[in-house]
């Protein structure tokens, strides 16, 4: 996989076009160049929801900060579940909590992503044998990226954020959306 | 005042029916305490934060403890004064089948919250309370999860409540701890 960072490299397309000069092969080309660009746009504009529950949400806004500063990658903090692309579930997560965690993630516009944030949010973490936690916020919705430690390090989130992404970047978004063959 | 003055004060004013079993053994109680019968409750309270030389402003904690072997339930207070920088905490004992005591809103107000507390996770009832709903835990929750013998439901609105072991889920043979402990071999 190339590298993130670089958001010049040509898509993979291209390659094709010069090494097979077929005629069925330009309208695969375009879908790729276009899926490419597409995927391009939405992954260096993925916008978190701004939402804490827990310590984790303190070295959440550490990689908002100046060092982290998740906004060179284009993540920038929303108000609103109606206009963001990422969940980002920082901390321990309650029952009570678990049920409001829900109805904010189906409230959000599909594409949407979820990275699990520290031990609490993977499995419980060190609270999951008291009765008002809940075992994993993979219990309630979907979950892409899980990242370890309690609470993670500001370059951790930042790796899972890149890891969202890689995955977006990989994903035929024209066929998915626009329900284009190929 | 010492607490031992304090308590010599109450017992003076409210009699040994009121105020009574006075423990302050400095190797077993970190804060000398003393029972305070639950239906007196009330006036004890409001005579330590009306009279001049006693003056407790402050509660600081209601706190709420089970003793199922005792078949007991017992709320602690503990009360501070401000001005005059002295502490007292008074006990009460209620039966476990049915804890129920007067509340203390009208001395203290923040009273209100702590013993919304107490009766989220222990089900005390504090009869007069203003507006006795669960604080902390949903309000529709089943049972008082500080009892003892209180038991985890299966699952919450859909929510399981026990994730399974990752190393008994996927079979994972985790290397001994004899195996670890022995130097590499080279």
């Amino acid at each position: 996989m190339s590298s993130n960072l670089n958001l010049m490299a040509p898509p993979k397309g291209w390659d094709a076009k010069y090494s097979d000069d077929g005629g069925s092969v330009l309208s695969t080309n375009t879908d790729q160049v276009i899926n490419w660009m597409l995927n391009w746009g939405r992954a260096n504009s993925v916008w978190y929801m701004l939402f804490g529950l827990a310590c984790c949400a303190i070295e959440l806004m550490q990689t908002g900060g100046p060092r982290g500063d998740l906004e060179r990658f284009g993540a920038a903090p929303r108000p609103s579940p109606r206009s963001s692309d990422l969940f980002i579930i920082a901390g321990t997560l309650t029952y009570k909590m678990g049920l409001r965690v829900k109805r904010l993630y189906d409230q959000m516009a599909e594409p949407r992503f979820v990275i699990s944030m520290g031990s609490c949010s993977n499995c419980g973490g060190l609270f999951q044998y008291a009765y008002s936690v809940c075992k994993g916020v993979d219990q309630i919705i979907p979950v892409d990226i899980y990242v370890p430690g309690c609470p993670p390090r500001p370059e951790a989130l930042l790796e899972g954020l890149l890891k969202i992404q890689d995955k977006i970047k990989n994903e035929k978004y024209l066929q998915k959306r626009y329900g284009v063959a190929g | 005042m010492t607490p031992d003055a304090i308590y010599k004060r109450l017992e003076e004013k409210f009699g040994t029916e009121t105020v009574f079993d006075f423990h302050a053994d400095p190797a077993k109680d970190k804060d000398p305490w003393f029972q305070v019968a639950p239906w007196e409750i009330e006036n004890v309270c409001e005579h330590l934060r009306s009279d001049k030389s006693l003056d407790f402003d402050y509660l600081e904690c209601i706190t709420g403890v089970d003793y199922p072997d005792d078949k007991r339930i017992v709320v602690v207070y503990h009360v501070y004064s401000y001005t005059l920088k002295h502490r007292v905490v008074l006990k009460v004992y209620l039966e476990r089948e049915d804890p129920a005591m007067p509340t203390l809103v009208n001395v203290w107000s923040t009273a209100n919250w702590q013993e919304r507390e107490c009766f989220d996770l222990l089900g005390v009832l504090f009869e007069g309370h203003p507006d006795l709903r669960r604080l902390l835990l949903p309000d529709d929750w089943e049972g008082h999860p500080l009892r003892k013998d209180y038991e985890e439901k299966e699952d919450y609105h859909g929510i399981p409540t026990i994730r399974p072991n990752p190393i008994e889920l996927f079979k994972i043979t985790l290397p001994s701890k004899e195996a670890a402990k022995e130097p590499a071999k080279a």
